[in-house]
């Protein structure tokens, strides 16, 4: 029987699993496992072969399937103030109870990989971990970038001297030799996946764009913990093919509605309300092309070096970042993706995310008049959202960018 | 004959409107979503005009229980219509400041009688309708009666929680050290004031400012809103129903399309 070939969904999926697999098999064997931070230089660990797991992506499963609400309850009982980051509520409160009823759990840690880039929270937190749970943390310090061109010379010997310095924690912990080859190697394939995931989200700017814009929050997952590793590349790579075929067929990302308007979400998803934005976007015909989320995955760097690395993981997270870098980007992405639109997500838990949306939209109002809205939600806690407000500002998007289209078309 | 339906949280509202964009009648019953509030309210603007539901030509649903609501044409957002509605009423408006029941909004007006931009509080009753109820319960007093209150004080208690429910606590404890009851009146509404303004600051505030909602009413808590801004305000007659007509107009164009 001739095989069928698998789509990049199913191994998308198979793929979102298997890393918590590996994880927990590795720890089974007496292997040591790793947590790690969401944008954190993973290629020392694949290279060393240490299975890692990301709190904050297991956070967002927990979220979507609806079992973030008792884990962050178990937090705050024990004292953690629901002002906390709710990734770290719920690492917390998973820390407490170990176990969660779902095929798919977090094993324990034997060491902490820490990166500054996202923002301070997560420092506190990994600290917090290693001083509870008495294991080893590296940790990566990524300075802000205060400066529009990014990191200077300086900061980058900093950075490196920070990862010659975690090498040899790891070569201590595990009793072997760093690998440099390898490393290189590993550099490769994570540069190349980079790439082939700009190129995938890329797609959306066709109009219609084959993709739904949430299929970008679930593929993100696999940039988060699998860009080390040419499986991921290869799939990125598929999936960008089996787009550009959609694109060629002329066909939008739904098959009972069309896309009347393209937006761009701005922040992190509302786990727990996925389906329901989802489900709400695409009753009035609206597709999320563009989100700076996903984006914050753009890890790309031009050589295989600790350079050039560490200047990826510093200077190309938005969040590491001044305001015109993301204003930019966003300006950019209002005329290569067509956008009609643009929706804010005020999460309340992502403080340096939300803390720059008002002045970029005030920006970006002025110069594309494209019409916006801002709604509170958060990205795992399922108690800060509210369904009739989500919609309400929702379908004023509706009757502004509507407005807008008339106007445009009165014009002509 | 048009009518626009507005179906808050805690109050409904109707008005119809003739051929020529008259309102025949306009009516606001504080009883909100999940009440037979639309159902008395609607009864009563037939009996007051002597028509029925078989003269509307068009209707036109708004706010927060528009999509529960199976009764009408079509549903339009309450920030478009409380926008469309001001409009007509106040051509050279171009700040809408809606307090409600559980809502607070501020809408930037283009001066055609479309939205330019709004904002809207999240989801807690700080500075809505809400808060100053819960504060008239306090002071054992009707939410109209805050205005004559307020009006007799020097100077407001100042109230830092903005959270209702610590809010309240807060005033009770106020009370119970002797705080006046008008000062603690005056100390609600400004905080409301501040509020709405703090919100209305993000879209830049353009005059004439408009307004409208349950609070507006209250013209302590408008006053109060006026001295925090800086800038004059006018009120409709009928602040609360101005969502179901701009609803109502809606429902005329729509027909007339
Ligand atoms: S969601 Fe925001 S606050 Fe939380 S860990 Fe990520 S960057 Fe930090």
């Amino acid at each position: 029987m001739e095989e069928v070939k698998k789509t990049s969904k199913q191994i998308m999926n198979e793929m979102t699993r298997d890393v918590y697999v590996r994880a927990a098999e590795a720890k089974k064997a007496g292997k040591p496992v790793c947590w790690a931070t969401g944008i954190a230089p993973q290629e020392l660990m694949t290279t060393m072969e240490i299975d890692t797991v990301y709190p904050e992506n297991f956070g967002a499963a927990m979220g979507a399937k609806h079992l973030s609400g008792p884990l962050i309850e178990v937090a705050e009982e024990q004292g953690y103030s629901n002002d906390i980051c709710s990734y770290a509520r719920n690492n917390f409160g998973y820390v407490d109870v170990k176990h969660v009823d779902d095929p798919v759990n977090l094993p324990m840690p034997d060491m902490l990989l820490c990166c500054g880039n996202s923002c301070n929270t997560v420092i506190k937190w990994y600290e917090n971990l290693a001083k509870e749970m008495n294991i080893p943390m590296l940790f990566l310090d990524t300075p802000y970038n205060y400066m529009d061109e990014g990191a200077s010379e300086h900061q980058i010997r900093f950075m490196e001297e920070q990862v010659y310095y975690m090498i040899s924690q790891l070569e201590e912990i595990t009793g072997r030799k760093f690998d440099y080859d390898r490393f290189k190697e590993v550099m490769e394939i994570s540069m190349q996946t980079g790439e082939w995931w700009l190129k995938a989200i890329g797609v959306a700017k066709h109009k219609p764009s084959p993709i739904s814009g949430f299929d970008l929050f679930n593929y993100m997952g696999i940039m988060v913990c699998d860009r080390g590793r040419p499986e991921a590349r290869d799939l990125f790579k598929q999936w960008y093919e089996e787009s550009m075929e959609k694109v060629a067929r002329g066909e939008g990302p739904w098959k009972d509605q069309e896309e009347k308007y393209r937006i761009l979400w701005d922040g992190i998803a509302c786990w727990p309300q996925l389906n329901l934005t989802y489900r709400t976007l695409k009753k009035y015909g609206i597709n999320m092309v563009a989100s700076n989320y996903p984006r914050l995955w753009m890890i790309t760097y031009d050589s295989p070096t600790i350079a050039s690395m560490v200047r990826a993981y510093s200077e190309n997270v938005g969040a590491n970042r001044e305001i015109p870098f993301e204003l930019n980007a966003y300006l950019k992405d209002t005329e290569t993706y067509h956008l009609d639109g643009l929706i804010y997500h005020s999460n309340r838990s992502c403080k340096p995310m939300d803390f720059k949306q008002y002045a970029i939209r005030k920006v970006v109002i002025e110069k594309t008049g494209l019409p916006s809205v801002i709604f509170d939600g958060d990205q795992t806690d399922p108690r800060v959202f509210s369904e009739a407000q989500f919609e309400t500002r929702l379908q004023a998007l509706v009757e502004l960018m509507e407005k807008r289209k008339e106007g445009r078309k009165e014009d002509e | 004959m048009f009518l626009g339906i507005d179906i808050g949280s805690s109050s409904s509202k109707a008005v119809l409107l003739d051929e020529e964009k008259r309102v025949l009648a306009e009516e606001a019953l504080n009883l909100g979503t999940g009440s037979n509030g639309i159902s008395q309210v609607l009864e009563q603007v037939y009996s007051k005009t002597g028509r029925t539901p078989k003269d509307i030509l068009y209707s036109v649903v708004t706010g927060y229980g528009r999509n529960v609501y199976k009764g009408a044409d079509a549903q339009v957002t309450e920030i478009s219509c409380h926008a469309k509605g001001v409009t007509h009423l106040f051509g050279e408006a171009r700040t809408v400041i809606d307090i409600g029941g559980q809502d607070a909004k501020v809408i930037r007006l283009d001066g055609e009688g479309n939205v330019a931009d709004f904002v809207m509080n999240d989801k807690c009753a700080a500075g809505t309708g809400r808060f100053l109820e819960v504060m008239a319960r306090v002071l054992n007093c009707d939410i109209y009666r805050l205005s004559d209150l307020a009006a007799k004080s020097l100077r407001g208690t100042q109230i830092s929680s903005v959270c209702t429910v610590f809010a309240e606590a807060e005033v009770i404890s106020q009370l119970s050290l002797g705080s006046k009851v008008e000062d603690v009146a005056k100390g609600a509404l400004q905080s409301v004031a501040k509020r709405v303004c703090g919100q209305a600051r993000r879209i830049q505030v353009a005059p004439q400012v408009v307004m409208t909602g349950g609070v507006a009413l209250i013209p302590e808590a408008v006053h109060m809103v006026e001295k925090e801004l800086g800038e004059e305000i006018a009120v409709p007659g009928s602040p609360q129903t101005v969502g179901a007509l701009g609803a109502a107009l809606f429902a005329w164009e729509k027909y007339h399309r």
